[in-house]
């Protein structure tokens, strides 16, 4: 560790902080319907959409109905997905790698993913998607997947927020305006911004290099083949819609995806800002902003605590190897450099890894599966808590905003009174929806994992690494699916028809049987009346709360977790510290 | 299905409003309204930032490739193979089968794989006996995420000084000079950590030195 590397978590950390509230400001606006500056550009536009898709503005809609039109939306897009990518050989235009038709399996595995704001990839992109794929059918998804979390927040905050009401707002008019006002003129400065630092942007064949060296022994080394493409533009919604699906398999660790540290830095802060500015949302729509406040500080919290034991973690060095300097002199960074970019060095790799699990964001600029054990046990905790450190765009705070039902539940247990929240009483259909979506995420988790771990011919052959590490990744890779990260422990071969189809429906469930649940939960809190905070209600906001919410994430999710992590990555940090290696 | 004027209503947007909505009509919406916004976000967006990219900043749009002799000898962002004493090496490349630009990734090895520590070991022992013992810096045993990291540490830059000098026959003083104008510091003195780009390297020693 250096003090460089600490200072740069400690400035990303007051940037963010200091886009919160604006960033908060601007989403209530634009999420109430009101005026925005980009109104006389933007308004026409999102008049057009409404009317050309027979969409009634005025139209509020129930929680089912709202519920119905995520299904529609999402099944819509997918299927428009799963058909571009099986055709994607007899469409015309922009594919001149002539890249062959995506096989059926591997085509729905990437559909679901990139419904689902998962972004899980078994595929090497730069020889299996086109351009007009990864532009028409995927980096769509990042807007839509990524539009669709927020709308689904602001319906459960506005379940808090009425009182009395039948209806939760309107899913195509949220989600035109959260794609139109917020993702869209955000990704094309963004997307500018990542040119400027090297990220290609052109729809040009790959290029042929004549590298400088002229080898005589091996003719490969003479040519070097470019994969470029239209990177910058889906750059940018991947890492704002916190999507994560890479342009190429190194993701962001890919010179051409992150070129510079300012690029890397740029990509952090867009993963956390939306999520952290729904905070500030939350506080401003529910008329609580010290609540906002409260929920933003466990987030932080959590956060700071994982990057703290991540960047130790991958500050150590390795125990066997000798003869090295593990120390650079330059940066003064000791650890772990093996699948790390020495542009970013430990510190970055590190905060990145440590913002991409926390959010369900998934693009990686290191290779997690190369992280010391209990370096790669941070980032699978991350995921494994449920994504509520800010979390995804939108799900990380509906996610949290479950937490915060249940820690208000126990403490009204705890006190012996009937729960409250914001002036809503907690009844037990609220604490059944809120149940319902903590536990469907290990029950799918831990039971695919379990089928897989068990199987020699299905689950076993795909894995790179042996010993407890193997079942880490089998371990990782349901979790990332289920939690809609994308992120991976990489070794795992995950290409295969079982893979990919159970992956697929994994991926499904932990997005859509968790938010159904959340819909629910908004539509049982707006129809409550209001009542007046008594003495013996426990405030939301302040330190308590905070402390309060934080143990209910950490004893919901780590305990519930805690033997499949003690047989993977904590077996493998003792016995490799004993010497001993698979 | 309930409609909304049948319900109680506390705002007034719920208000003005009465059309029952059925099941049904979600799928023609959900169809022409995702084929709307596809068009638009997939072919309108990208579309449009490439125009702008490539009027504003067109080196970068199109992967800031380096000519030579009119000839494209690789980008300024990718590490190439170099195996020649001449020459500085990048770190070693788990992409494809070696520097793979088609084919980027790490080698995915955990650190408890016997095949990593053997790996690392063994080129650890080599380069060590090559520099007359002098310890190797890590960057230049381990492979990067990408397998296309155009850079090493200015350590790993250093280390590999005396044998470049020795193999094209010049002053070992010259080489860590020009090694010390290409060390590309932390960005905005802050971010990042201090790097040397190889192949930008390799172009400027070949200048100064012939091949």
């Amino acid at each position: 560790m250096s003090a460089n590397g600490w200072l740069q978590f400690f400035v990303y950390s007051i940037v963010l902080l200091l886009t919160v509230k604006p960033v908060g400001l601007y989403l209530a606006r634009v999420l109430e319907g009101k005026r925005t500056w980009l109104d006389p550009v933007l308004g026409p536009v999102e008049r057009l959409i409404y009317k050309l898709s027979g969409v009634n503005a005025e139209h509020e809609m129930h929680w089912r109905q709202y519920a119905y039109a995520v299904l529609g939306f999402s099944a819509v897009s997918m299927v428009i997905t799963y058909a571009i990518e099986r055709l994607q050989a007899a469409l015309p235009v922009w594919n001149p790698q002539k890249l062959s038709a995506v096989g059926p399996d591997l085509a729905w595995n990437t559909a679901a993913s990139f419904t689902t704001n998962t972004n899980w990839q078994s595929y090497t992109p730069e020889t299996t998607m086109s351009y007009l794929t990864q532009m028409a059918a995927l980096a769509t998804h990042n807007f839509f997947s990524g539009a669709v979390g927020i709308v689904v927040a602001v319906a459960l905050v506005r379940g808090i927020q009425r009182t009395s009401s039948k209806t939760i707002g309107n899913f195509w008019v949220d989600t035109t305006r959260a794609l139109l006002y917020v993702l869209l003129p955000a990704c094309v400065i963004y997307a500018l911004l990542l040119v400027t630092q090297g990220v290609p942007q052109n729809l040009a064949k790959y290029t042929a290099a004549h590298t400088l060296e002229q080898s005589s022994q091996a003719q490969a080394n003479q040519t070097q083949t470019i994969a470029q493409g239209p990177v910058a533009s889906q750059e940018a919604i991947k890492m704002l819609g916190t999507n994560g699906g890479g342009f190429f398999n190194a993701n962001s660790a890919h010179p051409y995806e992150n070129p510079t540290p300012f690029t890397n830095f740029l990509q952090m802060l867009s993963i956390f800002i939306i999520p952290a500015g729904l905070t500030y949302a939350l506080g401003r729509m529910t008329g609580s902003q010290g609540h906002g406040w409260a929920v933003f500080a466990a987030m932080f919290v959590l956060f700071a605590a994982g990057f703290t034991t991540l960047y130790w973690a991958e500050s150590q060095p390795h125990p066997l190897l000798h003869g090295a300097s593990q120390t650079t002199v330059a940066s003064g960074e000791t650890g772990n450099y093996e699948g790390k970019e020495v542009r970013f060095g430990i510190s970055q790799s590190s905060l990145f890894a440590e913002i991409t699990t926390a959010a369900s964001c998934g693009a990686v600029n290191s290779v997690h599966d190369s992280y010391t054990p209990l370096g790669g046990m941070v980032v699978l905790t991350n995921i494994l808590l449920g994504e509520v450190i800010f979390g995804g765009v939108g799900s990380g705070l509906y996610g949290m905003l479950i937490f915060v039902v249940l820690a208000v539940f126990i403490a009204g247990l705890m006190v012996g009174r009937t729960p409250e929240y914001l002036g809503k009483k907690i009844d037990a259909y609220d604490v059944k929806m809120s149940m319902l979506y903590v536990l469907i995420f290990p029950l799918i988790i831990l039971t695919l994992t379990a089928v897989f771990v068990l199987s020699p011919t299905i689950g076993l052959p795909a894995l790179t690494n042996n010993g407890p590490h193997g079942l880490s990744e089998i371990l990782y890779a349901f979790t990332s699916a289920t939690g809609n990260n994308g992120s991976a422990f990489a070794g795992l071969s995950a290409n295969t028809w079982w893979y990919n189809v159970a992956l697929g429906w994994a991926m499904l469930a932990g997005r859509f049987l968790m938010l159904i649940p959340v819909l629910a939960l908004a539509g049982n809190m707006a129809q409550k009346k209001s009542v007046p905070p008594s003495p013996g209600t426990f405030p939301v906001n302040g330190w308590l709360f905070t402390v309060l919410l934080v143990g209910v994430v950490l004893i919901l999710g780590a305990l519930t977790f805690f033997p499949a992590l003690s047989l993977g990555p904590i077996l493998e940090h003792l016995l490799l510290h004993a010497g001993q290696t698979f | 299905m309930h409609t909304a004027s049948t319900l109680p209503q506390t705002t007034s947007a719920v208000a003005t409003t009465s059309a029952p909505v059925h099941k049904h009509s979600v799928w023609g919406t959900a169809v022409r309204f995702t084929l709307i916004v596809t068009v638009l976000f997939g072919l309108g967006y990208p579309l449009a930032i490439t125009l702008a990219a490539h009027v504003l900043f067109q080196h970068q749009a199109e992967g800031s490739l380096i000519l030579k002799n009119g000839q494209v000898v690789g980008s300024e962002l990718l590490a190439q193979s170099f195996t020649s004493d001449k020459y500085f090496h990048p770190r070693p490349s788990a992409a494809g089968n070696g520097y793979d630009a088609t084919s980027s990734g790490g080698s995915n090895l955990a650190q408890s794989n016997t095949k990593l520590i053997q790996r690392i070991q063994g080129d650890i022992d080599k380069l060590s006996k090559e520099s007359g013992g002098k310890p190797v810096p890590i960057d230049l045993v381990t492979t990067s995420g990408s397998g296309l990291d155009p850079d090493i540490t200015p350590d790993a830059a250093y280390f590999q000084a005396a044998r470049v000098a020795k193999a094209r026959g010049v002053n070992a003083e010259q080489i860590r000079t020009l090694i010390g104008q290409h060390i590309t510091g932390r960005q905005f003195g802050l971010l990042g950590e201090p790097r040397v780009n190889v192949l930008l390297l390799n172009l400027d020693l070949d200048r100064i030195s012939g091949k």
